[in-house]
C-alpha cells in the first residue's frame, strides 16, 4: 500500500517541500560573503572592529576582489552587500575591476586611492559581521531591526523601517475582511440553513457560482465595476446620490469590497454545513422552557454555530493574509500586502534574502493560526482554496 | 429557522431583517459577475453601460486573434497534461492511503494536502527559486510539475472521500462469485469509484486552467495562458476582449463544476448514501 502512496509523496517532496525548504533557508543563507571573500573574512575575524583593519586585511580584500574580476560573482557579491549598505555595490565592482594586488607597495594606499570609502570603518565592519555562513540580517530587516553601529541590535528608523507597518497592514486588512465576512456570511448561512431543501439548494448554487469563478476573473470584474466610469459610479450618479464619481478603486474601500466578495463563500460554506446540523427543536425547546428569543438565540443557537464560525473565519483570515492578485489589481500603492512585497523582492529588487525573510514571516503567522485553531477547524475543512 | 406561529413582533422583525440582509448579500455575491459579463457583447471599445449595440466582435477577436487562440491552446494543453499526471498520482495515493492502517496515514494525508494551506504566492516564488537552479524556468515540464503540486491535493482528497464510502465487501463478494481480479476491478470497483476519480480529474483541470501566479513566476514570456493574458490585459489595455476571455474561463469552470456536482450525486446514489 505504501508503494502506491510513494510516487505522490516523492513528488510532493521534490516539487513542493524541497523548493519551499530551500526558499525559506535563503532567508538565513549567506554563502556570498564567506564564499567569495575567503581571505578577507579570515583576516577580519582577527580584527577587533575598531578603527580600520591592518594591511593584511587590505591585501586580502584586494586579492579576493581581483580573483573575482571578470566572473559573475563580482556583481552578485556587490548586490549582496548593497542590501546592507546602499552604494556598496559600486565599491565592490569598481575596486574589483581596477585593483592590482601584484603592484608593489602597500595595498592600503592603493585601495584608498581607488575608492576613499575603504577608509570608512563601516564597510569593513559590515564585511566582518557578515563573515559567517549564516546571517540574521534579512530576518532582522523584516522585523525593522538592524545591527547597531556599536554592536547589538536596535530598531531601524527612516526609509528602511517599513516592514512592521507592512505586517500590521496585512494583518489589519485580513482582520477587517474576516469581520466583514462574518457579519455578511452569518445571516446568509442562517437563511440557507432554515430554507426548504429546494430553496436551500438554489441558494447554495448562488454561493457556489462565485466560489467556482476564478479569483482573477472576479477581481477583474471589480476593476471594471469600480472604476470612475464604471457601473457602480454610473448607478450612484444616476440615482442622484453623487454628482461626481466617487473614487472606489485603487484604495482601501475598493480592496475591501473585492476581497470580501472573493472570500465570502469560504465563510458561508463551512458555516452553512454546521448550521444545517443544528436541530431546530432545540430553539423551540429553549422557548418552551421560557427563554426569551434573544436569550435562546445567544445561549442555544450561537454556541452551536461557533465551530462553523471559527472554521470559516480562520479560513478567510489565513487566505486573506497571502493574497496577491486582488490587492495588486484593485488596491492602491498603500494597500499592498505582504504577498506583493514577496513578489516585488523576487522580480523587481532581485533580493532573494528579503523575499524569503518576508515569506518566512508570512508562513510563521499562518502556521501559528493553524496550530491555534487546527483542532477546532481540521485540515480537511481547510482543503479548499 | 422557520418562524413559529407564536413569534413575537421582535422575532418577526429580526426574521425579516435576516432575510433582507441575505438577499442583499446574495446580490453582492452574484451581481458583479452577472453585470460584467454582458459587457463583452458590446460593439464599442468601452466597458460601460448602456452598450452602443450588441455585437460579437470581441468574441470574434477572441476566436481569431493570435494572442487569444495561442493562450487558449496553451491553457488547454497544460491543463490536460496536468490532469493526467495529477489524477494518476492522486488515484494511486488515495488507494494506498485507504489501505494503510498505521499512524503514518494521517501524516501522509497531511503532507499531500500541504500545498493547499501555503499561500500561493509563496509556492510560486519558491518554485521559481528552485527552478532557476534546475534550469526548469520557462519549460513546459516545469509548469506541469508546478500545476500538479497545486492539483494533487484536490485529487487525493476527492478520491479518498469517495473511497471512504466504498464497501470493501463488494469486491470480495464479486471474487467469491468467481470474478477474476481484473473483472472485479472493471465491473465492480471502477464503476463505484469512477465518479470520484472523474471529480478529482475535473478539480485538477480547473486548478490548472484558472491558475495565474505560478505561470507569472515560472513561465517564460512565450508561455502565455488565458489567465496570464487576462492579467496583462487588465493591467494594460482593458479591452472588452478581456471580458470575453473571462466569460470563456467562467463558462469552462462552471460547466466542469456542474459535472462534478452531478457526479457527486450519482456517486452517493450508487453507494446508497441517502442525504437530504
Amino acid at each position: 500500500m505504501l508503494a502506491l502512496v510513494a510516487p505522490s509523496v516523492l513528488f510532493i517532496a521534490l516539487f513542493f517541500v524541497a523548493p519551499l525548504g530551500l526558499f525559506l533557508y535563503r532567508s538565513i543563507d549567506n554563502f556570498e560573503v564567506p564564499g567569495w571573500l575567503p581571505r578577507t573574512t579570515d583576516a577580519l575575524s582577527a580584527w577587533s572592529g575598531e578603527g580600520l583593519p591592518d594591511e593584511a586585511a587590505f591585501r586580502a580584500v584586494a586579492e579576493d576582489l581581483a580573483a573575482l574580476n571578470g566572473t559573475t560573482a563580482l556583481p552578485l557579491l556587490g548586490r549582496r552587500l548593497n542590501h546592507n549598505i546602499p552604494g556598496f555595490r559600486g565599491l565592490i565592482t569598481g575596486t574589483g575591476s581596477r585593483v592590482d594586488p601584484a603592484r608593489p607597495g602597500r595595498m592600503r594606499e592603493q585601495l584608498l586611492a581607488l575608492d576613499a570609502r575603504w577608509g570608512e570603518p563601516v564597510y569593513w565592519q559590515t564585511i566582518r559581521r557578515e563573515r559567517h555562513r549564516l546571517t540574521a540580517f534579512y530576518l532582522l530587516t523584516a522585523l525593522d531591526l538592524r545591527y547597531a553601529p556599536g554592536g547589538g541590535i536596535e530598531l531601524a528608523s527612516g526609509e528602511s523601517a517599513i516592514f512592521l507597518g507592512l505586517l500590521g497592514r496585512t494583518l489589519g486588512i485580513s482582520l477587517v475582511v474576516t469581520v466583514l465576512c462574518v457579519l455578511l456570511g452569518f445571516p446568509l448561512a442562517v437563511t440557507m440553513a432554515g430554507a426548504s431543501p429546494a430553496r436551500a439548494n438554489l441558494l447554495l448554487v448562488l454561493v457556489l457560482i462565485p466560489f467556482w469563478t476564478s479569483l482573477l476573473v472576479r477581481s477583474t470584474a471589480w476593476v471594471i465595476l469600480l472604476q470612475n466610469q464604471g457601473v457602480v459610479n454610473q448607478l450612484l450618479i444616476g440615482l442622484g446620490l453623487t454628482t461626481r464619481p466617487i473614487p472606489l478603486i485603487f484604495n482601501r474601500v475598493g480592496l475591501y469590497i473585492a476581497m470580501v466578495h472573493v472570500l465570502l463563500p469560504f465563510m458561508v460554506l463551512p458555516l452553512y454545513s454546521v448550521l444545517k446540523s443544528i436541530p431546530p427543536e432545540l430553539m423551540r425547546a429553549a422557548a418552551s422552557l421560557g427563554a426569551a428569543p434573544g436569550t435562546a438565540f445567544l445561549r442555544v443557537y450561537v454556541p452551536q454555530a461557533l465551530p462553523g464560525m471559527v472554521a470559516g473565519a480562520s479560513l478567510v483570515f489565513v487566505l486573506a493574509l497571502g493574497y496577491y492578485v486582488t490587492p495588486a489589481l484593485v488596491g492602491g500603492p498603500g494597500d499592498q500586502m505582504i504577498g506583493y512585497f514577496i513578489a516585488y523582492f523576487t522580480n523587481t529588487a532581485v533580493n532573494w534574502g528579503m523575499a524569503s525573510a518576508l515569506g518566512t514571516l508570512l508562513l510563521l503567522v499562518v502556521a501559528l493560526i493553524y496550530l491555534a485553531l487546527g483542532r477546532v477547524v481540521g485540515l480537511d475543512r481547510l482543503a479548499v482554496r | 429557522m422557520a418562524l413559529p406561529p407564536h413569534a413575537t413582533p421582535l422575532e418577526r422583525v429580526s426574521h425579516v431583517g435576516v432575510r433582507a440582509l441575505s438577499v442583499i448579500v446574495l446580490g453582492y455575491l452574484v451581481l458583479p459577475i452577472v453585470i460584467v459579463l454582458p459587457l463583452s457583447f458590446t460593439s464599442g471599445e468601452l466597458l460601460v453601460y448602456p452598450l452602443p449595440a450588441w455585437s460579437l466582435r470581441w468574441y470574434r477577436e477572441f476566436v481569431t486573434g493570435a494572442t487569444w487562440t495561442h493562450a487558449t491552446w496553451n491553457s488547454l494543453v497544460l491543463a490536460v497534461v496536468t490532469t493526467a499526471v495529477a489524477t494518476t498520482l492522486g488515484m494511486l495515493a488515495a488507494f494506498g492511503l485507504q489501505g494503510l492502517r498505521t499512524r503514518l496515514k494521517p501524516a501522509l494525508y497531511g503532507l499531500l494536502a500541504l500545498p493547499l494551506i501555503i499561500p500561493l504566492v509563496m509556492v510560486a516564488v519558491a518554485l521559481f527559486y528552485y527552478y532557476a537552479r534546475l534550469g526548469l524556468v520557462g519549460t513546459f515540464t516545469g509548469l506541469v510539475m508546478a500545476h500538479t503540486v497545486l492539483a494533487l491535493p484536490f485529487v487525493v482528497i476527492t478520491i479518498a472521500a469517495t473511497l471512504q464510502g466504498f464497501d470493501g465487501n463488494l469486491p470480495r463478494a464479486a471474487a467469491s462469485l468467481g470474478a477474476s481480479p481484473l473483472q472485479t476491478f472493471r465491473l465492480v470497483t471502477l464503476p463505484l469509484i469512477l465518479p470520484g476519480v472523474l471529480s478529482g480529474a475535473v478539480f485538477a483541470f480547473v486548478t490548472s486552467f484558472d491558475e495565474l501566479l505560478v505561470i507569472l513566476f515560472v513561465g517564460s514570456p512565450e508561455q502565455r495562458t488565458l489567465p496570464r493574458q487576462i492579467w496583462s490585459g487588465v493591467s494594460e489595455t482593458m479591452s472588452p476582449a478581456v471580458v470575453a476571455a473571462a466569460v470563456v474561463l467562467i463558462a469552462v469552470s462552471l460547466l466542469l463544476m456542474a459535472v462534478v456536482e452531478l457526479l457527486r450525486r450519482r456517486g452517493e446514489r450508487l453507494r446508497g448514501v441517502t442525504r437530504p
